[in-house]
C-alpha cells in the first residue's frame, strides 16, 4: 500500500467500491512495515495476527460508507495499554508487561474499526525529547537516517512519515507530539487538556499529559481526532465540552482570522532557517487574508524551568508505582521488601527516568517544595495569564515547533540541559492545557521545519481551519522522503 | 554547587533509587546543572501569585453510589512477577537483623 498517495478519504473510497479489502490493506501495511522497519525502527511490537483477524471480521461485516476510518490501520504508541498486547513505554520496568484492559482511546479506535497494527517507539516513560532513551532501540528519522526522529512519540511520527502506516497516536506532555511531528514534516495535534481521555495512557505528568494523533494531512488529523475525543467517567479530568465534528468549517479560511506571533518565539535560539521558514508563513498567512501580529509572552521563557519542576514532581509521584510488587520487573537475588523497591527499582529505570525522579523527589522534599514545586506552581500562573491577555486580543498564536530542524542521533543525549531547552516552544501550551498543532511549514538542509499554532482551550476547529487553509497553499506536505534509498 | 553528591544520596534513598559512586558523581553534576537551570525562576515575582496545579475547570467529579464488579482476580494475577496460591510473593518484611 503506498500511503503517501493516499489520504483517509481515498482509502476509504477504495475499501467501499472495493477496490481493497481491509484484509488486503492491512496485509499491504504489515508488507511495508517490514521493508521499511530495517531502516526507521519505529515499532516495538507488530500485532500481525489480531490485526488481520479484526480486518476479516470489518470485512465480513461490510464497510461503514459512513465511517471513513472504517478498516484503516494504524499504529499506538507503546504507553497506550493494549489489551493482551505487550505494552512498554520502551521501559525494562515493563518488558514483559501484557495489559488487562484497554485505554479508552483504543476502545474508541475500535469503536471506530480501526486497525491497530502494533506499539510504537518512544522515549521510556515518555522522558525526552529524541526517542534515544528508549531500553530498546533508536529511531530513525524518515527524512535521514542518521538524524533523531524526535520526541518521546518518536516512533508514531516516523512511522506516519515514512508511510509505514497513515495514521498513529502519541502522547504530549511537554512538546512529545508537536517537536516529532515537526522533525518528520508531518501534522501532529496535542488537543485541549481534558479533551481526550487519559485512561490507560501510563502516565508521567498528569496535569500536562494528553493524547493526540499523526498523520500527514490536517483533515485526517481531524478525523481522528473526531474518534478519540470525549468525556470518560474513567478519567475525571476530562471535560464536559461537547465534541464538534473537527472537520466542520475546515475550509472556511482565515480571511479575518487574528494571529499572534510572540516575539519571544522568533528570539535568541531559534535558529535562522527556521525563522525563515516561519516568517515565509506569516506572509502565506496574510495573502490567505489573516491579521497577524507581534504580541509578548513575557513568562514564556521561564516555561521550561517550571516544567521541568512539576513534570518531574508529578512523574516522581506516578512513577511510585513501579516498586517490583504487583507488576512490572522485580531484580533477581533480593532478601529483603526495601531491596525489592530499590534495586528493581535502580536496575528497571533507565538514566533519564531516573534524573527526572530525582529531580522530582526534590522538588518535592521538605526544605526545597517551597522555593522549588509552589515556585514553579506560581510561575505556571503568569503563563497561563500570559496566553488568556493573548487571546481577548487574538484567535491564535503561531510561532515555530522546535527552535531546529532535527539533530544527529547521539549528538545531545549525554547533555540533559540543552536537550530539555528544545522544548522551549511547546511547553507553555501544556502547561496552560491549551491545543497545539504542527504542521509542516518548509525544509532546510533535507530536513522539515515546522510550523506551531495554538489556539485557546477546546479551539481545536480554530487550528485545523488554519492548518488546512496553509497546507492548501503550500506544498510542502507533498513532499516524500526517501526510505533506505527508495521514495 | 547547587547540590552536593551527599544530598543527591539522600534524594536517592526518598524515591528508592540506589547509585554507585561513578553514577553518583555523574547525577551529582548533571542535577546541580539542572537546578541552576530551573533556579531562574527564583528571579520572577510571584508576591501574591496563586499556585496552578491542574487546568482543568472540573471539581469533585462524583458518580451514583452503584456497586459494579470488580476485576477477576486471576486476571489481575497475571503480571505479577511471583505469587503462591493466588498472593503475592514478597521477600522477608521484617528483617530479623535490624532492630528486632
Amino acid at each position: 500500500m503506498d500511503y503517501f498517495k493516499n489520504d483517509l478519504a481515498s482509502l476509504h473510497t477504495s475499501l467501499v467500491n472495493k477496490e481493497i479489502s481491509a484484509e488486503e490493506l492491512t496485509k499491504a501495511t504489515f508488507a511495508g512495515i517490514k521493508e521499511k522497519e530495517p531502516v526507521v525502527d519505529a515499532f516495538l511490537t507488530l500485532n500481525e495476527e489480531k490485526a488481520l483477524q479484526t480486518a476479516r471480521e470489518i470485512d465480513a461485516q461490510g464497510i461503514d460508507a459512513d465511517n471513513v476510518l472504517a478498516g484503516i490501520p494504524i499504529g499506538i504508541k507503546d504507553n497506550i495499554v493494549t489489551k493482551d498486547l505487550r505494552t512498554t513505554a520502551a521501559s525494562k520496568m515493563l518488558e514483559n508487561f501484557e495489559p488487562i484492559y484497554d485505554a479508552t482511546v483504543m476502545e474508541k479506535l475500535q469503536a471506530a474499526q480501526m486497525i491497530n497494527v502494533g506499539k510504537l517507539n518512544m522515549d521510556e516513560f515518555a522522558m525526552g525529547s529524541s526517542t534515544e532513551t528508549s531500553a530498546f532501540k533508536k529511531t530513525k528519522n524518515a527524512w535521514d537516517q542518521t538524524k533523531v526522529p524526535g520526541g518521546s512519540s518518536g516512533g508514531s511520527a516516523a512511522a506516519v512519515a515514512s508511510g509505514e502506516v497513515l495514521a498513529s497516536l502519541g502522547s504530549d506532555t511537554g512538546g512529545s507530539i508537536r517537536q516529532p511531528a515537526a522533525f518528520n514534516g508531518i501534522v501532529g495535534m496535542k488537543p485541549t487538556y481534558g479533551r481526550v481521555s487519559r485512561y490507560g495512557l501510563i502516565a508521567f505528568a498528569s496535569s500536562l499529559d494528553q493524547i493526540g494523533p499523526f498523520t500527514r494531512t490536517v483533515k485526517d488529523n481531524a478525523l481522528v481526532l473526531n474518534a478519540i475525543s470525549g468525556q470518560d467517567a474513567r478519567d475525571f479530568t476530562t471535560s464536559a465540552q461537547p465534541v464538534p465534528d473537527f472537520t466542520q468549517g475546515i475550509a472556511d479560511g482565515v480571511k479575518g482570522m487574528k494571529i499572534a506571533v510572540p516575539k519571544e518565539y522568533l528570539g535568541e535560539g531559534v535558529a535562522e532557517d527556521v525563522k525563515a521558514a516561519i516568517k515565509n508563513a506569516i506572509t502565506t498567512f496574510e495573502t490567505l487574508g489573516a491579521k497577524v501580529e507581534e504580541v509578548s509572552l513575557p513568562h514564556s521563557k521561564y516555561g521550561v524551568g517550571v516544567y521541568y519542576i512539576i513534570a518531574s514532581s508529578e512523574a516522581s509521584s506516578n512513577l511510585e508505582r513501579f516498586d517490583g510488587i504487583r507488576y512490572g520487573y522485580r531484580a533477581p537475588d533480593v532478601k529483603t521488601l526495601e531491596e525489592v523497591y530499590v534495586k528493581s527499582r535502580s536496575q528497571g529505570f533507565g538514566d533519564e527516568v531516573k534524573r527526572r525522579i530525582m529531580l522530582g523527589t526534590f522538588s518535592l522534599s521538605a526544605g526545597t517544595y517551597d522555593a522549588f514545586f509552589k515556585k514553579a506552581a506560581q510561575v505556571r500562573t503568569l503563563i497561563c495569564q500570559d496566553f488568556a491577555k493573548v487571546y481577548q486580543d487574538y484567535d491564535l498564536i503561531l510561532g515555530p515547533t522546535a527552535p531546529t530542524v532535527a539533530y544527529g542521533l547521539g549528538e545531545k543525549i549525554d547533555d540533559p540541559v540543552t536537550m530539555y531547552m528544545n522544548d522551549i516552544l511547546t511547553i507553555p501550551t501544556n502547561l496552560a492545557g491549551l491545543p497545539g498543532m504542527s504542521i509542516p511549514a518548509g525544509f532546510s538542509q533535507g530536513l522539515p521545519i515546522g510550523l506551531q499554532l495554538i489556539a485557546p482551550q477546546f479551539a481545536e476547529q480554530t487550528l485545523y481551519r488554519a492548518g488546512y487553509a496553509f497546507e492548501q497553499a503550500t506544498s510542502f506536505h507533498k513532499e516524500i522522503p526517501v526510505i533506505g534509498g527508495q521514495a | 554547587m547547587a547540590i552536593s553528591a551527599k544530598e543527591v544520596a539522600h534524594v536517592a534513598s526518598l524515591a528508592k533509587l540506589a547509585f554507585n559512586e561513578n553514577e553518583l558523581e555523574t547525577f551529582t553534576g548533571q542535577m546541580d546543572e539542572i537546578i541552576n537551570m530551573v533556579q531562574e525562576l527564583s528571579e520572577v515575582d510571584t508576591t501574591d501569585v496563586p499556585v496552578t496545579t491542574h487546568v482543568t475547570d472540573a471539581h469533585n467529579v462524583l458518580r451514583e453510589d452503584i456497586a459494579v464488579k470488580g476485576t477477576d482476580r486471576d486476571l489481575l494475577m497475571r503480571n505479577v512477577p511471583e505469587s503462591e496460591d493466588g498472593y503475592i510473593k514478597v521477600p522477608a518484611i521484617i528483617d530479623g537483623s535490624e532492630d528486632a
